[in-house]
């Protein structure tokens, strides 16, 4: 046998540990949970991982006021409930919320414009932090500046807690689009199209030579049935949000189950048309056409 | 040669790139096909079950009824190349019930035995058989606990095996995908089909 590794050369908190993890959650469905039973549901049914907030989307935009982070208590509750992730939602531009989550174990933090912005001028630097973060982005530059200040994972801003899939996909073509746009140009043109959207131009080329964005990209926001998530994994994405799509269903543990499916099925219409029959009434939803700018939540932290 | 990369949950897409790699560099010509469902793991000389989620993963093999396929893939001898999640789906016992494990190789695992993300880490692993130290990414690792009697250690981290093989099949806590270092598809895939 080889010589023994000891704890001591260990490197913590690295780009390749922290996008390393988001790799790991492709082809998963991320479940939006509030106590720890939706959580221990949430494993049970196949989520890859969860995601702890106080109220699902839906029900802060009834509500109104203020959303924060959820109470740390019930974080810890949930942690300890599942063995799958334990995400967390933090206030864009709250550094201490993201400390309180990091310092409370969660496997990654979620930089969200769902909660009220902290600061309207700035994100959270998150290339101090050992936790990796997901943020959201309605385009390829506003990912590029996530990516820049340190987003393991990028994920698209869809109106959360309406059911409409419409803005998630209209930010999926946006960076497909981009990037299709970005393969076929050349080195200065690049360098121009990096200045005028205001986007680092190394990652501008990073992601040109890639052909693709260098961290995950999962879909996010208004995704409520099996097809809304085959469409999403259509259009390109690594993996699923799911909001307030699975515990505003008429039966929870079926549409997650089904929605679990549908990300494995996306490409069979037969199978997905199973799938689909199996999942009942999905959340009532809210058309974005019907949303006063006012109350959209996507042009939160540009 | 054909490779399966079992794609149900996980990184399939960064483990079918790394097979490509690694066929490049030692000059094998293949065919890597991540896979989602049942009936291509019978036609394959080889199979990877990469990093995910095991509680996941495990559901879904189930689910989608490829796990019969990988047992049978395995008893007839034909080489198994298991990562992180991969390990803990393929041992005899993952001391989790959330987890239906394969039982292909004979060993019980703990998961996530050195903690959560925030303990997650990169570091230089010597492994037996290789000159030089391996860059291996432990990302929510398992560390196998248990070792049956025909399994083979050949690595550790902090006195926990990390590294193990049986018969046809390698384990790893780590992630060799993630990074361009090849040499252990090498020894779990290449070496037992070539007679390397």
């Amino acid at each position: 046998m080889a010589e023994p590794t000891d704890l001591e050369n260990l490197r913590r908190g690295t780009d390749l540990v922290k996008r390393g993890f988001a790799r790991m959650q492709q082809g998963g469905v991320i479940m939006d949970v509030v106590t720890r039973e939706q959580a221990r549901i949430a494993e049970d049914i196949g989520a890859v991982a969860v995601m702890a907030l106080e109220a699902v989307p839906a029900d802060i935009r009834k509500r109104g006021g203020v959303a924060r982070m959820p109470d740390p208590a019930n974080v810890e509750g949930i942690i300890d409930e599942v063995s799958i992730p334990a995400m967390g939602k933090s206030r864009i531009g709250h550094r201490k919320e993201a400390e309180i989550l990091e310092a409370l174990g969660v496997d990654m933090i979620d930089e969200s414009e769902v909660l009220t912005p902290a600061d309207d001028r700035y994100h959270i630097d998150k290339r101090e932090f050992t936790a990796p973060f997901v943020c959201g982005a309605r385009n390829l530059q506003e990912a590029l500046r996530r990516i820049d200040e340190g987003a393991a994972m990028i994920r698209t801003k869809g109106e959360a807690g309406t059911g409409d899939v419409n803005q998630a996909v209209h930010h999926q073509r946006n960076i497909k689009g981009a990037i299709r746009q970005l393969t076929g140009m050349k080195h200065e043109e690049r360098e121009k199209w990096a200045r005028e959207h205001e986007a680092p131009a190394h990652l501008v080329h990073e992601t040109a030579e890639m052909g693709r964005l260098p961290v995950v990209n999962f879909a996010a926001g208004g995704i409520a049935t099996p097809a809304d998530a085959a469409l999403m994994m259509y259009h390109g994405c690594d993996g699923i949000f799911v909001g307030s799509g699975v515990f505003g269903a008429e039966d929870p543990e079926r549409m997650g189950t089904a929605i679990v499916d549908a990300v494995n099925d996306w490409d069979d219409p037969e199978a997905l048309a199973q799938v689909a029959g199996a999942a009942g009434s999905g959340m009532s939803g809210e058309s974005n056409a019907s949303l006063p700018e006012e109350e959209q939540l996507q042009d939160r932290g540009v | 040669m054909r490779v399966a990369v079992v794609g149900v949950q996980g990184d399939a897409a960064e483990h079918v790139a790394a097979v490509e790699r690694a066929a490049a560099s030692y000059g094998h010509s293949v065919e890597a096909t991540a896979v989602r469902n049942a009936g291509v793991v019978p036609d394959c000389d080889a199979v990877a079950l990469p990093g995910g989620e095991s509680t996941t993963i495990s559901r879904l093999l189930h689910r989608r009824d490829i796990a019969p396929e990988l047992v049978a893939h395995v008893e007839a001898g034909k080489p198994l190349f298991a990562t992180c999640a991969g390990l803990i789906v393929a041992a005899r016992d993952a001391r989790d019930d959330r987890v239906e494990t394969l039982d292909v190789l004979d060993v019980a695992v703990d998961r996530n035995a050195f903690g959560r993300q925030r303990d997650s880490f990169e570091s230089r692993l010597d492994v037996a058989g290789l000159d030089d130290p391996f860059p291996a990414v432990f990302i929510r690792a398992p560390a196998v606990a248990d070792v049956g009697p025909d399994v083979e250690v050949l690595a550790t981290v902090d006195g926990q095996p990390v590294a193990v093989r049986e018969g046809p099949v390698v384990g790893l806590a780590f992630h060799p995908e993630l990074t361009d270092d090849s040499r252990l598809h090498d020894v779990a895939l290449f070496d037992p089909l070539t007679g390397g």
